[in-house]
């Protein structure tokens, strides 16, 4: 949708505009990170950072853009270059291609899906241009891009079975709402969820629900008829999509906890869900990756070394806690 | 009455083929997936004792789509086509969803608006805005066609590229989570057991059906459909008929906006009602209303939508994943399109003409 695409450039061009011209003049606001005194050494008042955000999918994608936008605020750098790609890897790559063309400083890239980033990715490297992967992976060769920040979607997946096993000790069976076809995070999950599950827990079926609400509730809706009383457990990729599962699950009056939920994300709303009981684990994933993300980028800039990844500290919530930390939740 | 002229009656009535195509997926459920017919009871804590079931799920999640294709009907028959229903129907709920609460679009959701369950808006105010929205995008629609005389393909297009714009421009390019209890009675509440959005198809369709049968406003539109110069020749205003149908299809999209955001508790300016435009259309078509115009039937459109959701919830039920559904449902829409051929009619024609010449003969 060319002019829907074009509508939403230009409303980012006038709202870039008074931050840009805000900070032009000024010195940079605020500087966390030790500025060394050095001249030759950029800061971030000279920092033009690309985020070709893949879409706005789930509360988690806002919680991470808000993140990236505030903290490229605070810090005062010179220009973010944002576009919402809305999860179609052909928008994401033309993004990346007019970053680019700007020839932008640094380029962090949420990749939709894992495979097909080769060509864009050397076009970067050809350009000059460091390009940090953040939140999901990519499948492409490690000297393409310099950094990858996120979370270890594999290990994440271990942790959600992990839960699954304490759930079901006598085992049983589940069911598995599973996110974007193709997804580093689907992908990642899927994988470890399988390594780590008991033999004596078998997975009946699994459907994708995009990571959003609206699919996961029909197909939740589904499942409920087609398996009645026959699963146990439902793991389900992120806390978007087991809303909206505990939606259909509501509409057939099964009361919380009969059905063993263990989901991903650690959102707001996944912690309203296991205050009143529907989700009895969620393994943590954390969105908020701007200052990480703007740190590397200036390193990245002065050509200080960075490590090849970085992993975010995650852990895994349970509802014993989840009415007492609900309030210090950030997103 | 001879068995045969019965026969060819019922096969020549417009809700033959959507009710047999409809049948037959039913029956294909029945075979193969025993349980697909089981209704249950269950008492709701929120909303009362109520059905359940793939059936009434059919209908509930049908319903938007059955919304739709009542105006799509209307526009078809005056020999248009309104594109832009998807995107309508992004826009109400952009509406909506920005009227209950209009921090959520940029900022983080704080816990009070997690909690709280208020609005910012009234919820009648809210339904009007969000009626008139789409309503404003069906008059848009038919001042393009009628006054400006666009081609409807063309005067919709830009609707269907626009809205999904104008939406994300409403919610600030976000997917905007929907706090507020009230709200989600359109799309999750029953009456009698009967889901709530049944009761707005009953009504919509009702109101339909009185403007064109009990008035000569059907015949107009069959009219201008027919042939749009030689109704204006005969003294209708072919240009107001036109306005009238495009804007009762944008009203349509508005209800079903506001339908399918209650549905999932949340706006999705990209994603909701994405390809309803073109469902639609199908629905209209399998209701053996012509792309062309002409006579149309507004309950065979509405069994038609129920073909297509029937078939979705069939398809979830074997496990076709959401990405595939489109393929599989292009060989639903090859099948019924090809029935509906001259080929196949004749085909037909001969059938029961071998079978009873001297029924035939004795008239």
């Amino acid at each position: 949708m060319p002019i829907a695409k074009h509508l939403a450039q230009v409303s980012l061009v006038l709202a870039l505009l008074p931050v840009a011209a805000g900070c032009a003049p000024a010195t940079p606001v605020a500087q966390p990170t030790t500025a060394p005194a050095a001249d030759v050494k950029k800061t971030y008042a000279d920092m033009v950072l690309c985020y070709p955000q893949l879409g706005a999918e789930s509360d988690w994608r806002t919680a991470n853009t808000a993140s990236i936008k505030e903290t490229a605020e605070q810090l005062g750098i010179k220009q973010l270059v944002f576009s919402d790609a809305q999860q179609k890897q052909e928008n994401q790559i033309a993004a990346v291609r007019a970053c680019i063309q700007q020839s932008v400083s640094v380029i962090a890239l949420p990749p939709v899906v894992e495979d097909g980033w080769d060509a864009v990715l050397t076009e970067a490297k050809n350009a000059g241009i460091p390009v940090i992967i953040v939140d999901r992976s990519v499948s492409s060769d490690p000297s393409l891009y310099a950094s990858h920040i996120g979370s270890d979607m594999v290990l994440e997946g271990q942790r959600a079975a992990a839960e699954m096993n304490k759930l079901l000790p006598e085992g049983g069976a589940i069911l598995e709402l599973s996110g974007t076809t193709g997804s580093g995070a689907a992908v990642g999950r899927a994988e470890g969820f399988r390594a780590d599950l008991n033999a004596n827990i078998t997975i009946l079926d699994s459907q994708t629900g995009n990571f959003t609400r609206a699919e996961a509730k029909p197909v939740m809706e589904a499942f409920l008829k087609k398996y009645e009383g026959q699963f146990q457990g439902i793991f389900v990729h992120n806390d978007d999509m087991a809303i909206g599962a505990i939606e259909a699950i509501k509409a057939a009056g099964i009361q919380p906890g009969e059905l063993k939920i263990v989901s991903v994300d650690g959102t707001r709303g996944g912690f309203q869900a296991m205050a009143d009981g529907w989700i009895q684990a969620d393994v943590e994933c954390n969105p908020l990756l701007g200052p990480q993300v703007f740190e590397m980028a200036l390193k990245l800039m002065n050509g200080e070394p960075i490590e090849k990844s970085v992993l975010t500290n995650e852990t895994v919530y349970y509802p014993d806690d989840a009415l007492e930390l609900l309030p210090t939740r950030q997103y | 009455m001879t068995r045969q002229k019965l026969l060819a009656r019922v096969r020549e009535s417009r809700l033959f083929w959507p009710l047999t195509a409809l049948a037959v997926i039913l029956l294909f459920d029945a075979l193969f997936a025993p349980g697909f017919f089981r209704i249950g009871i269950i008492d709701d804590p929120v909303y009362g004792p109520h059905l359940y079931g793939n059936l009434i799920d059919v209908l509930n999640n049908g319903a938007p789509l059955m919304l739709v294709s009542i105006g799509m009907t209307l526009v078809i028959a005056t020999s248009g086509v309104d594109l832009s229903v998807g995107a309508v129907i992004a826009i109400s709920a952009a509406m909506g969803a920005v009227l209950i609460n209009p921090a959520l679009g940029d900022r983080l959701i704080t816990n009070d608006i997690l909690t709280a369950d208020t609005t910012n808006t009234p919820l009648p105010l809210i339904i009007l805005a969000d009626l008139a929205a789409g309503t404003l995008c069906g008059l848009w629609n038919g001042f393009l066609v009628s006054r400006a005389r666009i081609q409807p393909m063309v005067a919709t297009l830009i609707l269907m590229v626009a809205g999904r714009g104008i939406a994300q421009l409403i919610t600030n390019g976000q997917i905007m989570t929907i706090y507020y209890t009230p709200y989600f009675w359109f799309g999750n509440g029953f009456i009698l057991g009967l889901p709530v959005s049944i009761y707005i198809v009953a009504g919509v369709a009702l109101l339909a059906w009185v403007l064109v049968r009990k008035t000569a406003l059907g015949l107009f539109i069959e009219s201008t459909g027919v042939n749009a110069r030689a109704a204006y020749y005969a003294g209708l205003d072919e240009r107001n008929i036109k306005l009238l149908a495009y804007t009762f299809c944008g009203f349509t999209g508005a209800i079903a906006g506001l339908i399918l955001s209650s549905y999932v508790h949340s706006s999705d300016a990209n994603n909701i009602g994405a390809n309803y435009e073109l469902d639609a259309i199908l629905a209209v078509v399998m209701g053996g209303t012509l792309m062309s115009g002409g006579r149309f039937s507004i309950v065979a459109s509405i069994i038609g939508a129920m073909v297509i959701w029937a078939f979705t919830i069939t398809m979830y039920t074997f496990g076709v994943p959401a990405d595939a559904l489109t393929a599989a449902k292009a060989v639903l829409v090859l099948l019924v399109i090809l029935l509906y051929s001259e080929f196949s009619q004749r085909l037909l024609g001969r059938w029961s003409l071998r079978k009873g010449p001297s029924h035939d003969a004795a008239h």
